[in-house]
């Protein structure tokens, strides 16, 4: 066994995770709100991705950028940009496409999500065309630092350790995650916006008679959840500087089998269940079986729904006519 | 005209001289449309687009899409069922066509058997995905089918030595059971090309796969609309409405749910065998996402639970699809050689999902019920539309 590997696949899940539970935080806001499976979320991250190739093209950057006090500026034009556009986007997808079916049959917004996802497919696809893009990655890929563990021997089970490399990409990677989840973590429990749509997921009805304004709730929701799809997709052109215009449907997918994986609606959920994601896939790699990688994540995901169809941490709901 | 006599024209006239079921409607219906098909293309404006034989080719491939829609509809129009993955069970029929009719396995069983073999395994991979995941509510359940609609491919890309991997498996054996030799004289002087109804299938004559095609729609179409009037395709309807009532109606929702997932899953299972043996090749990369989400597309906009109106709700996506927009592509090449005002040179087929996206989320915004509504499906999306329509008085009252 080697437990250099062992960590450096760990390593690299944390990092595939981070970028999967930022946008499973998305999903699971939305259907913790509106019930509502949004087929378009994954496509939005990918969306996100595209925004910040026009970014940087537009403004010139082709390459790393070395100079910590313009790489740092550059970080928080990149985020703030791609979140914000990706925000807005979300909040008219909410608008034109999921608002005047709220009263619908549960079908109806779950197609329109899927038209919503090929809209915006099609459109990228059209901008861009179908290869793979390749994005300037502004933090160096390769810097880091490295480490050994202690090989060691316990009886006759020999332990070996190959080096460890830390990237500071991957670094930068989790704790911006980790910290947007502490963030929305605080918005949700300690601010009255944050009140107002717990709220309104527990009962809209009896939120808007005492005064919860439901559309700016709901729309606030897909702006929160959007913009962190849209943060993913910078973080991922910073981890892999490629994308493509279907990056967004396996990306959304595993997300939300993240998401289910948690407990849908939970947000907390949401993040424990993109870092077990992401961990099987790197694991199964590591394993030989990268080949499967996908379809031993929908298994999984099929044996929680049969087992514990609420997930980790979700709880029962009652079924809702 | 004696009293007997006139009460069969009269049920004639109705459209259920074979009982209640539509049977004959569909025959005569099927034949109709089947006939008429390769002569209008002799029309202008179609006459400039292709050849009699492309353009009955197209329809044999658009057979295909119609029987997938006539089978989603059964999950999805009847049993309100969302399932994802419905591409899964059309693999598994093209695949089971591939085990059973191809140099590469060694057997070559006929394709009218393999058909039926076809339509029985992918029902069996329908009842293994749907018992244990049935229980499980509406969304749950459409993520599960897609995860099942994702696994399934990966297993036929991954198992090499079983499926060749993503070359996939080719020469699959044309079928040649019926050696189309109809008592058609050779009309060709007055009636161009009808000498092609003669001749055995293969690919440069579309004719008998074309005449199938339309006898295994006309089949499951009457199957389809004797299940929708049964006691069973009432069950369906009332868990579609409300599984709760349903159930304490004393309808058994698991068995009646899981019929209505393995009956859409042979009707995949069958177009799968017809498609593989009218392309001869098998590969894991026909049958993605786009496949499910094409044929709900489909059912979507022909509208849920009209079982003429899926069928041509699939026709008419299908024609748009591989001839409308290509065309439109030559029609605005002519006209405006220079591109198009303000838009310049536009590929009308780059735009597909597009126009997809768009054709559905309009037609959820304002015609739900799809173009061709089930009457029931459209009093019961209008009554809730009215029955909130007056809620919503009462609250601002």
């Amino acid at each position: 066994m080697d437990a250099g590997i062992l960590t450096q696949q760990l390593l690299n899940g944390l990092t595939i995770g981070a970028m999967y539970a930022l946008i499973a935080l998305g999903y699971t806001m939305v259907y913790g709100i509106i019930e509502l499976i949004n087929f378009a979320h994954g496509d939005v991250f990918m969306v996100g991705s595209f925004v910040t190739l026009w970014l940087l093209s537009t403004i010139g950057v082709q390459n790393t950028v070395n100079d910590p006090v313009a790489l740092v500026g550059l970080l928080i034009l990149m985020f703030a940009f791609s979140m914000v556009v990706m925000g807005l986007v979300g909040v008219l997808i909410e608008r034109f496409a999921y608002r005047p079916l709220r009263r619908a049959p549960r079908l109806a917004p779950l197609i329109t999500a899927i038209g919503v996802s090929f809209i915006l497919q099609n459109i990228i696809q059209v901008l861009y065309g179908t290869a793979y893009f390749n994005v300037p990655q502004v933090i160096d890929p390769l810097a880091g630092f490295s480490f050994k563990l202690p090989s060691f021997a316990i009886g006759g089970f020999a332990v070996t350790s190959s080096l460890v490399t830390v990237t500071w990409v991957h670094v930068f990677i989790v704790v911006l995650a980790v910290a947007m989840m502490v963030a929305l973590q605080v918005f949700v429990r300690r601010t009255n916006l944050g009140r107002a749509m717990r709220s309104t997921a527990i009962d809209r009805e009896a939120a808007q008679l005492m005064g919860v304004d439901i559309n700016t709730t709901i729309a606030l929701t897909f702006f929160i959840g959007s913009a962190l799809a849209g943060a993913a997709g910078v973080a991922w052109t910073l981890n892999y500087g490629l994308t493509k215009f279907d990056n967004g449907f396996q990306a959304g997918l595993k997300s939300f089998t993240a998401a289910v994986l948690g407990g849908i609606g939970n947000t907390t959920g949401a993040a424990i269940g993109g870092f077990l994601i992401a961990f099987i896939e790197v694991f199964s790699s590591q394993l030989g079986y990268s080949r499967w990688s996908e379809a031993i994540v929908f298994t999984i995901l099929i044996l929680v729904l049969v087992f514990k169809p609420t997930g980790i941490l979700g709880q029962q709901v009652a079924e809702r006519a | 005209m004696t009293a007997a006599a006139r009460a069969s024209w009269a049920r004639f006239r109705g459209g259920h001289f074979f009982g209640r079921h539509q049977s004959f409607s569909v025959v005569v219906g099927m034949a109709i449309v089947t006939a008429i098909l390769p002569f209008i293309v002799l029309a202008p404006p179609f006459s400039g687009f292709g050849t009699q034989t492309d353009f009955v080719d197209g329809f044999s491939q658009a057979g295909v899409w119609v029987l997938l829609a006539i089978g989603l509809n059964v999950v999805v129009g009847l049993a309100g069922l969302l399932d994802l993955g419905y591409a899964a069970f059309f693999a598994i029929g093209a695949y089971t066509y591939a085990y059973g009719a191809s140099p590469y396995s060694g057997n070559h069983v006929a394709f009218w058997v393999m058909l039926l073999v076809g339509a029985a395994v992918a029902a069996m991979a329908g009842l293994l995905l749907g018992a244990p995941t049935l229980r499980l509510r509406g969304d749950y359940l459409a993520i599960v089918t897609l995860g099942f609609g994702e696994i399934v491919p990966v297993v036929f890309t991954n198992s090499d030595q079983y499926t060749n991997g993503t070359n996939g498996i080719t020469a699959l054996y044309q079928p040649s059971l019926i050696n189309l030799s109809l008592p058609i004289p050779n009309l060709s002087g007055i009636l161009p090309n009808l000498g092609l109804f003669q001749g055995s299938y293969g690919f440069g004559n579309p004719w008998p796969y074309y005449i199938s095609v339309a006898a295994i729609i006309s089949v499951v179409m009457i199957l389809a609309y004797r299940l929708q009037d049964s006691r069973l395709g009432r069950a369906w309807m009332a868990i579609r409405e409300d599984e709760l009532a349903a159930a304490s109606m004393g309808i058994n929702t698991v068995t009646t749910k899981l019929l209505a997932f393995a009956i859409g899953a042979s009707t995949s299972g069958l177009a799968g065998v017809y498609l593989s043996s009218k392309l001869s090749i098998v590969s894991p990369t026909q049958f993605g996402f786009t496949v499910s989400f094409t044929v709900l597309a489909m059912v979507v906009l022909g509208g849920m639970g009209n079982i003429w109106g899926v069928a041509a709700g699939a026709f008419v996506v299908y024609e748009i699809q591989s001839q409308g927009l290509k065309q439109l592509n030559v029609f605005v090449g002519q006209y405006f050689p220079n591109g198009l005002p303000i838009f310049g040179h536009v590929d009308f087929l780059t735009y597909q999902y597009l126009l997809y996206g768009l054709a559905l989320v309009g037609m959820m915004l304002l015609r739900p019920e799809g173009l061709f509504p089930s009457r029931r499906r459209r009093q019961e999306l209008h009554d809730v539309e009215d029955a909130d329509a007056a809620n919503v008085e009462l609250v601002e009252a």
